[in-house]
């Protein structure tokens, strides 16, 4: 299917994607509420629901080394949608998905995308997914996104989730769910950073009901000006398992940072680790930097990127 | 050359306490280490020189030139480099960015190896790892001292350069002064207890009570020292 990006559009995909062009391998590209150009390859199919808007992204068993990519772009003001994608990863694949939501909201009306990813993972298969949240726009209008992943994990499956919202979105409220069969392994990272009156509010919700199954979450954030943040995780061990769970946050300015870690053992055989620290800059490392020629505001630029990458 | 004239510095804390008194000294030799008891003021000397605490009365010259209103970051394009006592660890900043940002460009791999090497760490193990608490305080140690020599500022200054330098030997860190007086050919300041740091001084600064007890060569200064600490012989040995 041949589709035509502008600009405004081809910047939201980079910074989502990192794309500068329509991908190769399998995508779905959605724009302003609309399908604006997909293309699947012989191991993965990409479907349209009949019932609500949304996708089901199909990969057969054994697929290798391929990748998926399906942001979504909101370039007018005052857009509004809620999606729905499936994705079904067959037995012992090993796949990338690139997912992710940019907005461009240059008028005054609130732009929102609410999306519900559920991924049904096979025995054995491998994902990477990347999710990445971004927005801009002189508009008074509001870029809202609200994302809630489910993720099944079949058994000895791997799933490793790298999401990323760096500025630009004025509310979020992002929910992750998982299940993780016999010696399934999920590993989250996710890095935030909010400024002027954002707000963000992060929940983790993970159950490990499988023998010698493990999940590691891991959030760092930065919270600036007047933002709001909160974290919530709450990770069950319902088996002989591993879980851990750690948020690591730099407070700035007014800004305020909650963090609710929460573990609980339903099993003898669980071991569960939680940590959270939040604090501002540590004086000795801008010290340090400044000893070294950069002036307080680049140290602090150095120590928060460092902090984020 | 760095000049202090009648640097004090007092803290009203909990009452009014005097760390540093009148101090006056002239630093224009390759090595000079200041030496003293604990609680004498050496850091905090070594502080107000580097500008992180600023005295209460005094003037600090640095060639002839008056930094005492400059901040940490004009003194440190001034032309002053500082090794803390306790090197600091930073999340996802990695050895090769503290190189980078010390040496003030983007180096290759062989310039940052060889800051690397004179310090005994072996670039390609280290050169991406993470400033952060998976390297042990000699690793961190070493970096520290592996930024002043990228720096390369006329003058240098180490805060107990030895304390928690693992495995590496001694002449190694001897050595490091050594070569840096050769390329750099500035001044070096050495805060330091270490009698092996203190016999290559060209100058020992004696600090005792926030006060200069003595000045003068190893020579003059070390059996002093070595003879009248005070401590009980058995300690000593």
């Amino acid at each position: 299917m041949a589709m035509k990006l502008d600009k405004i559009q081809l910047n939201l995909l980079e910074q989502v994607a990192d794309l500068h062009e329509v991908p190769a391998g399998a995508y779905n590209i959605r724009t302003n509420g609309t399908s604006a150009g997909r293309s699947t390859t012989a191991n993965i199919d990409i479907v349209s629901k009949e019932d609500k808007d949304g996708i089901d992204i199909i990969i057969k068993p054994g697929t290798k080394k391929e990748s998926i990519h399906i942001p979504v772009l909101l370039s007018e003001s005052g857009i509004e949608e809620m999606v729905y994608n499936d994705f079904h990863i067959g037995d012992d694949a090993d796949v990338v998905i690139v997912a992710g939501c940019g907005i461009h909201n240059g008028g005054d009306l609130a732009s929102k995308h609410d999306g519900v990813h559920s991924f049904f993972i096979g025995k054995n298969a491998k994902v990477k997914y990347v999710e990445k949240h971004y927005g801009y726009g002189d508009g008074k209008g509001e870029k809202i996104m609200n994302p809630v992943t489910v993720i099944e994990m079949g058994e000895n499956s791997y799933f490793e989730m790298e999401t990323a919202q760096i500025r630009g979105v004025d509310s979020t409220n992002r929910k992750t769910i998982a299940k993780l069969a016999d010696g399934a392994t999920l590993i989250v990272g996710e890095k935030l950073l909010t400024h002027g009156t954002q707000q963000a509010i992060t929940e983790f919700e993970i159950d490990l009901y499988g023998e010698k199954s493990s999940a590691h979450v891991v959030s760092r954030s930065v919270a600036q000006d007047d933002s709001y943040q909160e974290f919530i995780s709450r990770v069950y061990g319902n088996n002989e398992c591993n879980g851990h769970t750690e948020c690591d946050a730099i407070v700035m300015n007014n800004a305020k940072v909650t963090a609710i870690p929460e573990i609980k053992a339903n099993h003898t055989e669980a071991s569960l680790i939680h940590e959270a620290a939040i604090g501002k800059i540590a004086g000795e490392q801008l010290i340090k930097l400044m000893t070294l020629g950069l002036t307080e505001k680049e140290a602090e630029e150095h120590i928060i990127s460092g902090f984020l990458k | 050359m760095l000049e202090l004239r009648n640097v004090s510095y007092t803290v009203t804390d909990n009452g009014k306490k005097e760390i540093l008194k009148n101090i006056n000294l002239t630093i224009d030799d390759r090595f000079v280490v200041i030496t003293g008891p604990n609680g004498s003021g050496k850091s905090t000397l070594a502080k107000i020189i580097a500008g992180i605490i600023t005295p209460t009365s005094g003037q600090i010259l640095l060639d002839g030139v008056d930094i005492t209103e400059m901040s940490i970051t004009e003194r440190a394009k001034a032309g002053i480099s500082f090794a803390f006592q306790q090197p600091v660890r930073f999340k996802g900043i990695t050895v090769k960015d503290l190189i980078n940002l010390a040496a003030g460009r983007k180096l290759n791999f062989t310039e940052a190896c060889n800051y690397l090497s004179e310090v005994g760490l072996c670039a390609r193990d280290y050169i991406n790892r993470e400033v952060n608490a998976s390297l042990s305080g000699g690793e961190l140690k070493r970096i520290e001292i592996a930024m002043i020599l990228a720096r390369g500022t006329k003058l240098s200054l180490f805060d107990e350069p030895e304390a928690g330098i693992d495995l590496w030997s001694f002449n190694s860190l001897i050595r490091v002064f050594e070569a840096m007086h050769e390329s750099i050919k500035g001044n070096i300041l050495i805060i330091s207890h270490q009698e092996r740091i203190l016999e290559i001084a060209d100058k020992i600064v004696l600090l005792k009570d926030g006060e200069i007890s003595q000045i003068g060569t190893k020579d003059e200064i070390m059996p002093q020292i070595l003879g009248t600490s005070g401590v009980c012989p058995q300690i000593k040995e």
